[in-house]
């Protein structure tokens, strides 16, 4: 009887263990950076200046709202593009499923900066994508897609998506066929049956997705340093340069805990908006 | 030098899809001067949280006493930037015929600021930091190296080659005066590079750099001491003298270029392949790539060394006083001053030696090869002014600004607020 109270909390203490030492004490020790003074050659003491995050919402307000407005638009674009395609797969796909899912996650087997760099090419000047346009006359010889937002958005946006395809497809595959069935019984159209059956039903996965995505996309440095060009500098390599390059530890700490926060009240928010109140089962 | 700081992701892959010489560690596309920002990222985010972060500062030990214990060991590790030597690692095979020592060469430096973050740490510890001699640009980094006591006073009995072999341009330098601590490895200059192809005229000066004709097409770098380098001789300041006011001046300058909308974007190391197809007519760019570039894709990119003035910049030489091989190390750093291990080095890496007798030893090569693909390959090297600068290019050389660390910060921020717009 004793054992087969202890073994569930045998079988998490693993699992406990790693989370405290690889999450709580790493965040406990940045949260206290983040409140430190100095520089590398004296070192940092600790102080608690609250100031340091003053100065950095302060100096990085364009770059922070810029960052949660990209992840946004990206988050959106993988709405847009990967709900069909998650349908399609879970509805129609038929004995071919795996092999869809396979094609989708098919892209993730070269690196991400990669992948990155290669959107380079097809963006440039007169690359595949603008070269063509250009020859017949449909885009101005002066225009250009590489180093602008557009750019980085669409790059966050193809980056992400299958983080946003599959938890969609996890629900509604799981879907009972019979609930649609059911809605034509009930004399719903296909558009009534899809606003009122399935789409409700595949909320939880939409949000799980946005979370994937937005939460990801928001923080990322990759695009914007690949595909950006001036006015497009996201936070992320704001923390980047200021770890890397100024080691100015307190702070990047601090604009770390400034997004994360934000990160945080944004998706509560959303999660209150929609309904999904059980913010934490979605995974489920 | 501190360029390169920023890890940056970015690299031409096609162009290193066309290239089989390199070393297979690197990603496609990288040269010498290229990063894995993924690996100094991740070195970085481990050295911070193991470190904590202190900075205690020591005092170097005087020079007689530190080497008058040292014995040769046998061996030694080298940290060096990728693509900084052959494959084969010829100089070291010779180094260890000559001399009987075994090199252990890794190249872990893929970028200044991380490496640096790396090895802070274990030396504020007094630990080991797995090197005993190490490869950094005259950057922020090295400054601060210096500043902390980190590095060994180099015994200068012990360097006859360098005496003997170094050109003036490599002795007694701004950032570390009579070279108490480093000896050159190489050499490069930031100019601006343009692609004639798009460029009707010929560019000569920084200027140019911000001519509206070239709206969205021109690339700046993203290094706050390269794009400072710029603002600062645009202006007609020598960087090495600029006071404060130099630098908000400068920055105002960059700032005024970039939202005209002249800049296309701030680069790192990845200004080639935009400069090869078209997406920028010219770029702030550095030498050698330049020249490899030309002579490994028969492109005919343009180098010019501005009349303003560029920056010569040098990758450094150093032993960590933690050094468990100092005399071995300190022996290595002599031999790669023999004029012609120089020479052979220089004809892989293709930035500048600081051996200038190299270009003639490699006149030598070319005749004994005359006919070959490589004597004209080493023919064309020995007699371009982009590997072996003239007179008159040193002339218009630069040194970097060189900066304390309280200043330092002040100095970045001013200018990554250009760059990170």
């Amino acid at each position: 009887m004793r054992n087969r109270k202890i073994t569930p909390y045998a079988l998490v203490l693993p699992a406990w263990a790693w989370l405290a030492l690889f999450f709580v004490v790493p965040i406990g020790g940045m949260l206290s950076l983040s409140l430190t003074t100095g520089n590398v050659i004296t070192g940092f003491e600790q102080s608690f200046a609250v100031g340091n995050y003053v100065d950095a919402v302060s100096t990085y307000w364009e770059q922070i709202l810029r960052s949660l407005f990209y992840g946004a638009c990206a988050t959106v674009l993988c709405i847009a593009i990967g709900y069909p395609v998650a349908y399609w797969i879970a509805f129609k796909g038929g004995p071919y499923k795996s092999t869809y899912l396979l094609l989708i996650l098919l892209p993730f087997f070269v690196s991400f900066v990669l992948r990155t760099i290669s959107w380079r090419f097809l963006l440039s000047d007169n690359g595949v994508v603008l070269g063509p346009l250009k020859s017949v006359g449909l885009v101005p010889e002066g225009f250009a897609l590489l180093n602008s937002a557009p750019a980085v958005i669409l790059g966050l946006a193809y980056n992400f998506l299958p983080f946003m395809i599959l938890p969609i497809y996890a629900v509604l595959e799981r879907m009972d066929p019979r609930m649609v069935e059911a809605a034509h019984d009930l004399y719903a159209g296909r558009f009534q049956a899809f606003v009122r059956v399935i789409l409700p039903v595949s909320l939880p996965g939409v949000f799980a997705g946005v979370l994937m995505t937005f939460i990801p996309t928001s923080s990322d440095y990759v695009n914007a340093s690949v595909l950006g060009g001036t006015h497009n500098t996201m936070i992320g390599n704001v923390i980047q340069t200021q770890y890397l390059i100024n080691n100015n530890y307190p702070i990047a700490s601090s604009i770390t805990f400034v997004l994360m926060g934000l990160l945080l009240i944004g998706i509560f928010s959303y999660a209150r908006a929609l309904g999904t109140e059980r913010v934490m089962e979605v995974h489920a | 030098m501190s360029n390169r700081p920023r890890p940056n992701l970015n690299t031409p892959l096609l162009r290193g899809l066309t290239r089989a010489r390199r070393s297979p560690l690197v990603l496609p596309g990288m040269t010498r001067r290229r990063t894995l920002q993924a690996g100094g990222a991740a070195a970085a985010a481990l050295a911070l949280s193991a470190c904590g972060v202190g900075g205690q500062q020591r005092d170097p030990a005087a020079s007689e006493d530190y080497w008058a214990d040292k014995e040769q060991t046998g061996s030694l590790r080298f940290a060096n930037w990728p693509l900084y030597m052959d494959s084969e690692r010829t100089q070291l095979q010779q180094f260890t015929e000559s001399t009987g020592i075994e090199v252990d060469y890794k190249e872990d430096v893929q970028e200044a600021a991380s490496f640096f973050g790396q090895i802070q740490p274990r030396l504020a510890n007094g630990d080991d930091t797995g090197y005993d001699l190490m490869v950094l640009p005259n950057g922020f980094e090295l400054a601060k190296l210096i500043e902390l006591g980190y590095l060994v006073q180099l015994d200068h009995t012990k360097l006859p080659n360098y005496a003997e072999y170094a050109g003036e341009s490599y002795k007694n330098t701004a950032y570390d005066p009579g070279n108490q601590f480093t000896v050159p490895y190489t050499s490069g200059i930031t100019g601006i590079a343009y692609n004639p192809e798009y460029v009707d005229r010929e560019i000569t000066s920084i200027a140019d750099l911000w001519d509206p004709a070239f709206e969205g097409k021109v690339g700046m770098m993203g290094d706050a001491q390269e794009i400072a380098n710029f603002g600062l001789l645009l202006n007609g300041v020598n960087p090495a003298d600029s006071t404060l006011e130099d630098w908000e001046a400068a920055a105002e300058k960059l700032r005024e270029q970039r939202d005209a909308g002249i800049v296309r974007a701030y680069y790192d190391q990845d200004f080639i392949q935009p400069l090869t197809n078209g997406d920028l007519w010219m770029t702030m760019a550095w030498s050698g790539d330049i020249y490899q570039q030309n002579a490994e894709e028969g492109t005919n990119l343009k180098f010019v060394v501005p009349d303003e003035g560029a920056t010569l910049w040098t990758d450094n030489l150093m032993i960590p006083y933690t050094s468990q091989a100092p005399v071995d190390a300190i022996e290595l750093m002599n031999f790669l001053y023999d004029p012609e291990i120089a020479t052979g080095l220089t004809e892989y890496i293709a930035y500048i030696t600081p051996v200038p007798h190299a270009q003639e030893v490699m006149a030598e090569w070319a005749d004994a090869e005359d006919g070959s693909e490589r004597g004209e390959a080493l023919r064309e090297m020995a007699e371009s002014s982009l590997v072996f600068p003239t007179e008159g290019d040193y002339q218009k050389l630069h040194n970097y600004v060189n900066l304390e660390a309280d200043a330092q910060e002040e100095f970045a921020s001013l200018f990554h607020e250009i760059t990170q717009s």
